[in-house]
């Protein structure tokens, strides 16, 4: 108790850095001024508005701190995060993670579950000045690790890569009711529609607004985004793997990883690797 | 087919009732008579006569809704129920006095008043069964109506309060309260606006097209100062159209898909026209955006948006509305409301 009332105090001037994802200009301004207020030492390194910019801007800056709303366009928070984990550095100390949202049912209760830490908005500053002193501790502890074991910040990564997991899976659109799960898949090719059975495909791929279906021999297009086409798959027979690639288990003949610790993966029948992301790894732990 | 087995009973014993009452008023006009003879014959051509009917309702495939077969099926239902009634009550009733009413021993006058009895018995219960089971079902139907009534009130109040645009729009008049105090204020009146004209909406069924106007101002007005650059609009309404009674809110959901699944997802954001226009007797309206555009042709799940806007329409216009949404070549999606000026 005494210990981290000192440690409070001391750490208003921990000095640190920040990257601000927030789609609104008026409310990354207004959290930026309250950050400002609360934590005086923290330096906002950049303020991006759409996720795919976040996790540029992050690799680059390599900041101490992320602040990501949860709902942006392109790239969601949760998302950016998640891709963020898979292309970290890896003698770099993972950022302190600080999700923030306007409202999302499902999210928060995850949110509680996984310890996360989260803003909500409007951000108040009673509420702020709570989740910047749990950074804080966060950065500290970090820090000691870091003298103590070395700078390998795999298994915080780990770490944060299953409360992300979770998260996502909490937020994800469960089926609609009543629809009965995918058979077969309709493709229109020139003037007609083609019946592909699920079973044939060895995987899909999501490409722009569309979603490339591979079979052994062919390849298609359907204008379903893949988050839609997800739900209605069977879980059992079809894995993500990464963030635009779902595959055919059945079909996987090995997984390999490569001297930087990447996996990927190949299918019979099909002659390229795919890319296993680090978010979606958990299936091969045997590695 | 699902018998409920409870009405059945509760039929059955307002049959035996009836019967009853029957056979007693007989009994009163031939007291020399023994009662049991009117009370056999009443309740075994009163219980035959039921259960063909009852029963027998179940097989014509017009009565599933209703419960009653229309039009000359349930006539004819109720005649031949009758007359087998008839026919099979007294065949059983004579063998449990061990006679026949058709033998010759018998006045021709006993049999037609028989007959008569039966007719009148039956087309009074037939008829009151018939309109019980019609006020029912009346009354069934008008409670569904208003219940899918309420829950679309409410839905449309959901989607337009939705928690996400609300605490959003907080939170952007939080932080100009400190930097600008003026265009707070500003916005806080446009959300005062939008929120009265929602809540109205759920009450009021119609205003005016200029009316329609300034409330898809104040939206668009809010979502441009959260969105900032993101997002430009503009509105054209015609001067002559301005006071013409359209459905409250009617737009509302189309602009709000245009730019929660047109703009919003796009990184650099883009424009929303909402125009309106006559052509000949017919009024069109039309937003267009600059978003995504149409993702997936998903006729199995249409927007919720879109479908509310259809069924209000064809509610208040019939087969003259019409709505049709487009995704526009240069990207983006055109929605395009049509309906007749005069109704």
């Amino acid at each position: 108790m005494r210990y981290s009332h000192i440690s409070l105090k001391f750490m208003t001037d921990y000095p640190a850095t920040a990257l601000i994802a927030e789609d609104e200009p008026l409310l990354a301004a207004a959290l930026q001024a309250e950050l400002a207020r609360a934590w005086p030492a923290l330096r906002v390194l950049a303020c991006v508005g759409d996720g795919a910019s976040a996790v540029a801007q992050a690799l680059k800056l390599l900041p101490d701190v992320l602040f990501f709303d949860i709902r942006m366009p392109g790239l969601g928070g949760l998302e950016a995060a998640a891709e963020l984990a898979d292309e970290w550095p890896q003698n770099r100390p993972f950022p302190a993670l600080v999700f923030v949202t306007a409202y999302d049912q499902y999210a928060l209760e995850a949110f509680e579950a996984q310890a996360m830490d989260y803003l909500l908005k409007p951000v108040q500053p009673a509420r702020l000045q709570k989740t910047v002193s749990k950074v804080q501790l966060a950065l500290m502890a970090r820090a000691q690790t870091a003298i103590n074991s070395g700078a390998d910040s795999s298994s915080m990564i780990e770490q944060t890569l299953h409360q992300l997991r979770q998260l996502l899976s909490a937020a994800a659109q469960p089926p609609a009711p009543g629809t009965a799960p995918l058979r077969a898949l309709q493709v229109s090719v020139g003037n007609s529609i083609l019946m592909v059975p699920l079973g044939e495909v060895a995987y899909f791929e999501a490409a722009d607004k569309y979603v490339r279906v591979l079979t052994a021999k062919h390849e298609y297009l359907i204008r379903t985004p893949l988050k839609d086409l997800l739900p209605q798959l069977d879980t059992q027979s079809f894995w993500q793997i990464h963030r635009s690639t779902v595959v055919q288990a059945s079909l996987i003949e090995s997984v390999n990883r490569d001297e930087s610790g990447r996996l990927s993966l190949s299918l019979r029948g099909r002659p390229e690797k795919l890319a296993v992301s680090r978010l979606y790894s958990q299936k091969f732990r045997a590695l | 087919m699902k018998i409920d087995w409870l009405a059945k009973l509760r039929h059955f014993l307002q049959v035996l009732a009836f019967c009853l009452a029957v056979s007693a008023i007989q009994y009163a006009f031939t007291p020399d008579r023994s009662y049991e003879i009117p009370l056999v014959y009443s309740l075994s051509i009163g219980v035959t006569t039921w259960g063909l009917i009852d029963f027998g309702r179940h097989l014509l495939a017009s009565s599933a809704q209703t419960g009653w077969p229309q039009g000359l099926g349930g006539l004819g239902l109720a005649l031949v129920g009758i007359a087998g009634g008839y026919l099979l009550g007294t065949l059983a009733a004579d063998h449990w006095f061990g006679w026949s009413s058709w033998g010759t021993g018998h006045a021709g006058a006993q049999l037609r008043s028989s007959l008569l009895i039966t007719a009148l018995a039956g087309i009074a219960g037939s008829y009151y069964f018939y309109s019980t089971n019609k006020s029912a079902y009346l009354e069934r139907t008008m409670t569904e109506a208003r219940q899918h009534a309420n829950e679309a009130r409410l839905k449309l109040l959901e989607t337009q309060l939705e928690p996400h645009m609300l605490f959003n729009t907080l939170a952007n008049l939080r932080a100009l309260i400190g930097s600008d105090p003026q265009r707070a204020q500003a916005m806080l009146d446009h959300l005062i606006d939008y929120l009265r004209a929602t809540l109205e909406a759920s009450r009021t069924s119609t205003h005016t097209l200029q009316a329609e106007f300034d409330r898809l101002r104040d939206y668009l007005e809010l979502m441009s100062i959260r969105m900032g650059p993101r997002l430009r609009y503009t509105l054209e309404l015609p001067p002559e159209l301005a006071q013409h009674q359209v459905p409250a809110l009617l737009l509302q959901p189309l602009v709000e898909n245009s730019i929660r699944h047109g703009l919003e997802p796009k990184i650099e954001g883009g424009s929303v026209k909402v125009s309106a226009r006559r052509e000949g007797d017919l009024l069109m309206l039309q937003v267009l955006d600059s978003g995504v555009g149409l993702t997936a042709p998903s006729p199995e799940r249409p927007g919720f948006g879109t479908s509310q806007v259809r069924e209000r329409l064809a509610a208040t216009y019939g087969a003259q509305s019409a709505i049709e949404i487009i995704a526009v070549s240069a990207g983006g999606t055109c929605a395009t409301v049509t309906f007749p000026l005069n109704s």
